[in-house]
């Protein structure tokens, strides 16, 4: 049988790839017609080539691919004619084929309004590599960029605008609200808010009535006569499905364009199919890749079914039944997603609503009049619950008495998510890019034996598509493994099974001193770059040998290997310590010299610290030798280890000060620098409750008061900021310190690898007040065991990059070829900015 | 057909130039070629010193380890994996890197490059 497939997108691509796989014996033989000059590639994740994704990494297959599976492939080959009763098609260079079935697979182009101008020069739409291509080179030469739309696809369009480095892009959106398909009024309010903030100028109700411009664009004039002036302009105003092909050949297409097909999607002529974003379905156009597929599925099963000569076929006939269209939007930066009907309202619907203005998070969640299923719902601001929600709602979950738990405390936790997952019906699909079910994980884990996220992407190739499953797989893993009764332990990798803080205590108890000792006594296999690190850290922890000691250096992380961190381009940074910010100018005048005698480019840390990049490797040694005879030390910038203790001018000369917050500073970083933990630790001192340190967003803060200290604990910046809670009240300075000394070693003993104070604290049972009772009350009569072990820390620091220095054998290493170690990596280009230079961006 | 290869073995540095469990990074040419020296299994393996990933001149100064028994080196920049025997990427990703023969001989490491 002779199959002509015309389009090679997405759903072309899928379609083709499952009919090679399920068509065992070979019935068809493909032809694809593509008009791009590319094989099919990843639309969905275009936006990730402004950001650095090469054409190549969106290519969905091999170029060998369509060769090995017998796939005749024409790329470039627009088709220009179908003649049904002939059963042929000709292409606009006047190749003719003949075919037993046809797939339309044509998918749709922007839809372009028509706007006055918008022929002018630097006005682009957004759909495939070579549009991308254009807008990227348009880009070097604009400051300024307009985006009409502001719909999924609109919003995309304006992040690759910011990506691309364009100083102020305006949105403009037609309704009033952004997303106005997606969210309701409220929603869009906060997310407009959320996207000023980001930068970003938002014109809704707004109908654009011009492009001005002399032959190149420069504006846009609106029809209430406003004007902006832009360099560029993106058109993403919506899709128009591709039906040309087929309505010239007398194939049904709809009123509003798209080619009409039925549940088997089959179009007006029996041998012609269609499907993704060009088939017309019950009035409806899928402009999703995730219903494409599923159509691509149906079909194939459909075709090998109807070919089954004797009609015993494995291929059961299949429906497509339309697909559910609930999305979340991949911007980075907020959050917003909606499923089901978000907009349902009237008698029999009931809806909670939650706004905090504080956090910035709008939830909307409707529900059956009975308060017992979930209809739909919107989530701006915080779209954690997204997949549990959609879950839910997909396959009828009956709810909780109290719903409104769906959408509150995120905090709740894990007991919550267990159950729900247990609920879940065993065709519950979890990655929609892929449909692969419930079942399908779950039967990865318990027959096919996949115990990591990477494997059940490897054997079934969930959450490979847009990856917003991924969180879930991990879940339904966990869980899958625990109901089988395998004893789920918290394991570090596939070399050590047990947690960290078990292998901290091992460890300790039997003296381990080298990555080698702790593998052969305690783990399996040969290491990775899961366990060495977390091995190393616990080593560094314990007994704070110079971590690049005894054959340790290649079993700790890059950075820490060459005590620096790896910067683009393959230079590093170099960070010396500058206790409590304070730097006296004799040491500012090194600096400066230094980073001129090196070239290396000088920028103020956000840790009050002073950060020189751009080092080559061969460089590093001379030039710490030199910040060392200097009198500076190493910053620990590269290491899970204490980073800055941040500073306030306090009582010497600020007149709220009550204390002398930076000689307290100084004090405690000299304490704890060259400490190592599971991650970073960060603290700062504040003179006063104005809180100029912001210690309340540190693993520790300090803060004066009348009577002495206050100690706030497990705050964190980072992508998911929060508070850090009061621990103790009016400490003197030697039990504040104490404190510091107990809560350390505590968090070093027990944190999982990578888990921040906050992060270890969230999962603590009993939480802060746990934490005070054991800090504060000594419950678990540790104390006294910490202080001390503390104690041998403090007083065995020494500065690494002097030992290494020092060390011909480690020093040595510090070169960038083994066969040539004067010359440094020719590869390393810079470019000029603003009088300094920046690396070379990556490809 | 035959297609017939020869490799030319080249001089890379002594035996005791590499660190233990580690990679560094070998200059041949114009090339770079990053090349490790696995001491726990006792092998040896060369590949391509960039990563297919940010094209970053990186790969030497990874991490080794092991997947299962498949030898692999980790990037410093998003620690995406590789196996040292084929070049597959294990971190399913499309792209793979190049990988060398090696030998040791009377003290020093030799990689093995195929002529056309
Ligand atoms: C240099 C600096 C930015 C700057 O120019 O100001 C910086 C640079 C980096 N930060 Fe940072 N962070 C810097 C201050 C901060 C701060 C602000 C602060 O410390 O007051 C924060 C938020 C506070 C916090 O940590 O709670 C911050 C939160 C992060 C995070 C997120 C941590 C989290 O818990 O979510 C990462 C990622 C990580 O560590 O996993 C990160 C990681 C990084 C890395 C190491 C990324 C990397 O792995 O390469 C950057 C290294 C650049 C380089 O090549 O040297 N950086 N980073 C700042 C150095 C401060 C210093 O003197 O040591
Ligand atoms: C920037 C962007 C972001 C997106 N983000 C998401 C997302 O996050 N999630 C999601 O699910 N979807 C997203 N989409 C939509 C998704 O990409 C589409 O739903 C999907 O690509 C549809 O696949 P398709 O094969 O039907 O159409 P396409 O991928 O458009 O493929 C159709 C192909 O047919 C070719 N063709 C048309 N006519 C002819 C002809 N006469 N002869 C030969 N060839 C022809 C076209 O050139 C094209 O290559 C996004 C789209 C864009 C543009
Ligand atoms: S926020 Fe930190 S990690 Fe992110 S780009 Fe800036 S310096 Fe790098
Ligand atoms: S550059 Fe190697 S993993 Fe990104």
């Amino acid at each position: 049988m002779k199959l002509v497939v015309i389009g090679n997108g997405m759903v072309g691509f899928k379609f083709c790839e499952k009919l090679v796989t399920a068509d065992h014996n070979q019935k068809f033989q493909i032809t694809v017609f593509g008009e791009e000059s590319r094989p099919a590639y990843d639309r969905v994740h275009l936006s990730e080539y402004f950001a650095g994704k090469s054409a190549k990494a969106l290519s969905l297959s091999d170029a060998d691919w369509y060769d090995s599976n017998n796939i005749e492939l024409h790329l470039g080959e627009s088709i220009r004619s179908i003649d049904a009763s002939a059963k042929t098609i000709t292409s606009h260079r006047g190749i003719m084929t003949c075919y037993d079935y046809l797939v339309l697979a044509t998918g749709s182009a922007a839809f372009i309004p028509s706007i006055p101008g918008i022929e002018k020069q630097g006005v682009f739409i957004y759909r495939t590599i070579e549009d991308l291509e254009l807008i990227t080179a348009w880009a070097k030469k604009s400051r300024t960029a307009a985006v009409i739309g502001g719909g999924l696809l609109g919003l995309e369009a304006a992040k690759a605008m910011l990506d691309l480095g364009i100083n102020q892009t305006h949105i403009i959106e037609f309704a009033p609200g952004l997303m106005p398909k997606q969210i309701d009024d409220q929603g869009s309010a906060l997310l407009q808010s959320k996207l000023e903030q980001l930068g970003f100028v938002i014109h809704t109700s707004k109908n654009t009535a011009e492009i001005s411009g002399d032959g190149r664009i420069t504006g846009l004039r609106f029809s209430d006569d406003s004007v902006i002036h832009v360099d560029m302009l993106v058109i993403s105003a919506g899709i128009k499905p591709r039906d040309e092909l087929a309505k010239t050949a007398g194939i049904a297409t709809g009123p509003r364009r798209g080619i009409v097909v039925n549940e088997k999607l089959q179009t007006s002529d029996p041998a012609i199919f269609a499907i993704g974003e060009c088939a017309l379905h019950n009035g409806m156009i899928y402009g999703l890749a995730a219903p494409g597929y599923e159509m691509a599925d149906v079909l194939v099963r459909n075709l090998l079914h109807q070919e089954s000569a004797s009609g015993i076929s494995q291929n059961q006939e299949a429906e497509f039944t339309g697909f559910d269209m609930s999305t979340k939007l991949k911007l980075i930066g907020v959050d917003v997603a909606s499923f089901g009907d978000p907009f349902a309202a009237g008698e029999s619907v009931k809806t909670i609503r939650l706004q905090d203005t504080v956090r910035g998070v709008y939830k909307r969640i409707n529900l059956s009049a009975d308060g017992k299923q979930l209809i739909g719902g919107i989530l701006v601001g915080d779209a954690e619950q997204y997949n549990m929600l959609l879950q839910t709602y997909k396959n009828k979950l009956v709810l909780p008495d109290d719903p409104s738990a769906l959408i509150l405390g995120t905090r709740s936790g894990p007991e919550s998510a267990e159950a729900g997952l247990a609920c879940l019906p065993d065709d519950a699909l979890i990655c929609s890019c892929e449909s692969i079910s419930k079942s399908d994980i779950c039967g990865a884990v318990s027959e096919l034996g996949c115990e990591s996220v990477e494997a059940i992407k490897k054997c079934t190739k969930a959450g490979t598509g847009c990856g917003g499953c991924v969180p879930m797989i991990k879940d339904m893993m966990l869980h899958t493994m625990k109901a089988n009764g395998r004893y789920v332990r918290n394991m570090i990798c596939e070399h050590f099974a047990c947690s960290r803080q078990e292998l901290f205590d091992l460890v300790k108890i039997h003296s381990l001193k080298t990555f080698d000792e702790v593998l052969d006594a305690l783990g399996k296999g040969d290491g990775c770059e899961i366990c060495k690190p977390v091995v190393s850290s616990i080593l560094a922890s314990l007994w704070n040998e110079m971590i690049l000691k005894k054959s340790n250096s290649t079993a700790q992380d890059s950075n820490d290997r060459f005590l620096a961190n790896i910067q683009k381009g393959g230079t590093y940074s170099v960070v010396p310590r500058i206790p409590g910010g304070e730097i006296t100018p004799d040491k500012l005048i090194v600096i400066g010299q230094i980073a001129k005698q090196y070239n290396l480019y000088t920028k103020i840390t956000g840790g009050q610290r002073i950060d020189m990049f751009g080092a080559h490797l061969n460089d590093l040694p001379l030039i710490w030798s030199q910040l060392i005879a200097a009198g500076f030390e190493s910053g620990h910038a590269y290491g899970k280890a204490l980073r800055t203790v941040k500073s306030c001018v306090g009582s010497t000369w600020c007149r709220f000060g009550l204390h002398d917050s930076v000689s307290y500073a100084i004090r405690i970083e000299e304490r704890y620098r060259g400490l190592r933990a599971p991650h970073k630790i960060k603290s700062a001192v504040s003179g006063c409750i104005r809180e100029c340190a912001e210690a309340q967003s540190k693993d520790f803060g300090i803060i004066a008061t009348e009577k002495g200290w206050n100690l706030y604990v497990c705050g964190n910046g980072g992508s998911k900021p929060q508070h850090a809670l009061l621990l103790a009240t009016d400490l003197d300075s030697e039990t504040c310190i104490r404190y510091i000394d107990r809560f350390l070693m505590f968090y070093i003993r027990t944190a999982d690898p990578l888990a921040r104070t906050a992060t270890w604290l969230n999962k603590m049972e009993g939480g802060i007040d746990y934490l005070r009772n054991v800090v504060v009350n000594d419950s678990l009569g540790m104390a006294e065991i910490w202080e001390k072990e503390m104690q041998l820390l403090v007083d065995s620091y020494a500065c690494e990059w002097k030992e290494a220095i020092e060390n011909p054998e480690i020093r040595k290493r510090f070169s960038h070829f083994i066969n040539a170690p004067e010359e440094k990596d020719p590869t390393v280009h810079f470019e000029n900015l603003r009088d300094q230079k920046k690396a070379r961006d990556w490809k | 057909m035959f297609e017939s290869k020869t490799i030319t073995w080249f001089r890379a540095c002594r035996d005791n130039d590499l660190p233990s469990n580690g990679g560094a990074c070998v200059r041949f040419g114009n090339e770079q070629i990053a090349l490790f020296y696995f001491t726990r299994r006792n092998e040896w393996y060369a590949t391509q010193n960039e990563c297919p990933h940010r094209k970053q001149m990186a790969l030497s100064r990874g991490m080794i380890g092991s997947a299962g028994s498949e030898p692999k080196v980790a990037c410093p920049f998003h620690k995406k994996t590789f196996s040292l025997i084929t070049g597959e990427c294990l971190s399913g990703d499309e792209c793979s890197i190049k990988t060398y023969p090696v030998k040791v001989d009377n003290g020093y490491v030799y990689i093995g490059i195929e002529n056309e």
